[in-house]
């Protein structure tokens, strides 16, 4: 993958937190980078800083030392306002728990991040409408989130989160809260859309999961780990595995039923 | 503008999804705008209706009128004595050359009849004068007023008000017929018919307005030769007697800058004698005009401090739906701050809807408040045919007026409304759109 442009740059990041009694440093000096069209697992232990660094790459946090680029950006210089520009035009977000806005609708959830750039057209609409149809809920677009199932949800998420045309989508656990045949629903839709040229950077604590990315990240104590590619061989079988899981469950509640 | 509309849209949502919630706090915007129109609305009415009574006294007037004594003074048991005499009229009109007229009354309540047909009012002594003093308007073709000639000849002419007429002589003209005063065997010839008049305000410390259409004139010099000073009534089995020249002189001079200073004269001619008996009351009509502005001024002052309170209370119960909203909705303000709202967006979304909600409760509070004089009118109907008596007893100020909306106070009442609410939701949304993202999202 040498040779093509950078999703992000990651150079020395720290974090550190200031609590009363100590200071808590999440990150101690992570660096790495990742090209456009990658798809990295981050794995490692609780506390280990994972989220902290997603939360980082999404815009939603600033280092307290080090850098991180996004495209020839560097986000720790920038102001509160910037960051939520570039929140809202190049970044896409898919949480553990979907995160969709109550009161709105599949359709109005999938076209927030374009509502905050102003865009409020018919254009916008259609395009939602057509992400809908992508994810597979061509049928639900009026319905609300409570009205959907968690896997529906997720993927109204995933769709909101490529109505920009994102830098790379970041995923903290979306598959935590979700069952096995949902969970290769999701996945599958993340091997498609990688599949198209999309980066995703992912948070998991599953390896069955990791092993479908292109590589696998590790942290441990705020401190890069590890960084290894996956096979191919290894990500076919991580597929044909969880193919072969989520039939079976499938199958025992065809039974069940 | 596109942003405005589609957050307002946005706004509609939110507040539809509770509405209860959102109903209980436009109330107090509610109460408070419509406590501003309508107690605006009845304080004008009032003030209109006190006016117009007051401005039938005329400006230029002052009034000097007997009252009688409280009953401990009278127990004298034989004939008591009190009031006005005519020899301290002739000392005023000696004293005060300013004076334009000085009009003397004498009045008794009584009954007048004509064949069978009845009916009871005042007949009042007085001199030619009293017609402009109290504008007094002859009918067409009514015959005249009473001169000073009827007077010096002690003639039994009577000049009679419009519903004296009307009762006595429905099909027939009055002119140059009889009036029969049964109390004193009394005929009288009629020579003048007189137009209805309204009600003037109530003088001399009583609660009634004086009622002219009742009320049937004699010169007060035949009053004095036939009836004399003396009445003689009955209460409560026993004849009780008084003695009283006169009720009333009604006097005028030019000019307003006069009016106070000739009552302070007539004050010190009369104060003297009467201190102690309390039987006479020097009425300035002026001075009520000022007092009925200043009644207004008080109605109105009472009108906006519980307006204010209420308004106040509503802006309270904004703030506090808004705060509790803005915890309650953390996660979505989590969300939307992922996602790319800005902190303005954020402040933006909360201001318009508290800024919603009270505008919804502005005009919830306006059209209730165009209610506001019909339910005046109806409770008031409905004292009357409930409780006449209590009913007899108000002011005419509340019985007879008719509240009307002011309109400059609703585009004041909505101004105020909708700055008591972006006031109270401005520190919730301020304090929405502080808050960190992450943590935010973590909420739950
Ligand atoms: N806002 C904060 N204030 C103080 N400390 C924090 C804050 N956020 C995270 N931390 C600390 O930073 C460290 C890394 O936290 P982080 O949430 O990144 O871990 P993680 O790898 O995502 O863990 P998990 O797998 O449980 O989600 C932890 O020790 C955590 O306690
Ligand atoms: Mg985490």
């Amino acid at each position: 993958m040498s040779g093509q442009s950078l999703a992000t740059r990651i150079d020395g990041l720290t974090k550190e937190y200031v609590l009363k009694s100590e200071t808590v440093r999440a990150l101690r000096g992570v660096s790495f980078d990742v090209p456009e069209g990658d798809y990295v697992a981050i794995m490692g232990p609780s506390g280990s800083g994972k989220s902290t660094l997603l939360n980082m790459l999404g815009c939603l946090d600033q280092p307290t030392a080090g850098s991180l680029f996004l495209g020839d950006d560097n986000i720790s210089l920038m102001t509160d306002d910037q960051l939520a520009e570039i929140r809202s035009r190049r970044i896409g977000f898919v949480f553990q728990s979907y995160n969709l806005i109550q009161q709105l609708t599949v359709v109005e959830n999938i076209q927030v991040p374009l509502y905050y750039q102003g865009l409020l057209g018919a254009k916008e609409r259609a395009r939602a409408v057509k992400l809908a149809d992508q994810v597979g809920l061509s049928d639900r677009l009026d319905h609300r989130p409570n009205q959907l199932s968690g896997g529906q949800q997720q993927r109204v998420a995933i769709a909101r989160s490529l109505v920009n045309d994102p830098y790379f989508i970041l995923a903290d656990e979306p598959t935590g809260n979700l069952d096995s045949v949902t969970t290769d629903e999701i996945l599958a839709l993340f091997d498609q859309l990688n599949g198209e040229g999309r980066t995703i950077i992912l948070v998991t604590h599953e390896d069955d999961v990791a092993e479908r990315a292109r590589r696998i990240v590790r942290l441990k104590d705020g401190m890069l780990h590890s960084d290894e590619p996956v096979s191919d061989e290894r990500r076919k079988t991580a597929r044909e595995m969880q193919a072969a899981a989520a039939l079976a469950v499938k199958n025992k509640q065809g039974l069940t039923c | 503008m596109l942003v405005w509309l589609r957050t307002i849209r946005m706004g509609i949502k939110s507040l539809t999804l509770h509405p209860l919630r959102t109903g209980l706090t436009m109330l107090g915007i509610l109460i408070g705008v419509w406590s501003v129109i309508v107690l605006t609305a009845i304080s004008q009415g009032a003030s209109e209706q006190v006016q117009k009574q007051i401005e039938s006294l005329g400006a230029t007037t002052i009034i000097v009128r007997t009252i009688k004594p409280p009953d401990e003074k009278l127990t004298g048991m034989a004939a008591t004595k009190y009031g006005l005499l005519r020899s301290e009229l002739d000392q005023i009109i000696a004293t005060l050359p300013t004076l334009e007229t000085a009009v003397p009354i004498r009045e008794i309540k009584r009954q007048f009849t004509r064949g069978d047909k009845l009916i009871s009012g005042r007949l009042v002594g007085c001199t030619p004068g009293y017609k402009d003093v109290n504008r007094l308007q002859l009918r067409k073709r009514g015959g005249r007023f009473l001169t000073d000639a009827d007077g010096a000849r002690n003639e039994n002419v009577c000049v009679v008000a419009a519903d004296v007429a009307q009762e006595l002589f429905p099909y027939e003209d009055p002119l140059g017929k009889r009036l029969y005063v049964p109390e004193h065997t009394d005929y009288y010839r009629i020579v003048g018919v007189l137009e209805p008049r309204n009600a003037s305000a109530a003088i001399g410390g009583s609660l009634d307005s004086q009622e002219f259409n009742r009320d049937v004139y004699i010169p007060l010099e035949t009053m004095q030769k036939r009836i004399g000073d003396t009445i003689v009534t009955r209460r409560s089995g026993q004849f009780q007697i008084e003695i009283m020249e006169l009720n009333q002189i009604t006097m005028q001079v030019q000019r307003v800058s006069q009016v106070r200073p000739t009552a302070k004269v007539i004050e010190s001619i009369l104060g003297a004698k009467h201190a102690d008996t309390e039987d006479i009351a020097v009425v300035v009509p002026l001075e009520l005009l000022e007092q009925a502005r200043n009644l207004r001024l008080m109605f109105l002052g009472i009108g906006v401090l519980i307006a204010c309170i209420s308004l106040l209370v509503g802006g309270i119960g904004i703030m506090n739906i808004m705060l509790a909203s803005v915890t309650e909705r953390t996660r979505e303000i989590g969300i939307r701050r992922a996602l790319g709202a800005k902190r303005r967006d954020i402040v933006r979304q909360f201001l318009v809807e508290t800024i919603l909600l009270s505008f919804a409760g502005a005009a919830l509070g306006i059209v209730l408040g165009f209610l506001g004089p019909p339910m005046y009118r109806g409770a008031i109907l409905l004292i009357s045919t409930s409780f006449p008596d209590q009913f007899a007893a108000l002011p005419s100020a509340i019985r007879d007026s008719h509240p009307s909306i002011v309109l400059e106070t609703i585009p004041l009442a909505v101004v105020i409304a909708v700055t008591v609410g972006l006031i109270s939701g401005l520190y919730p949304a301020i304090r929405a759109a502080r808050m960190n993202p992450i943590d935010a999202l973590r909420h739950e």
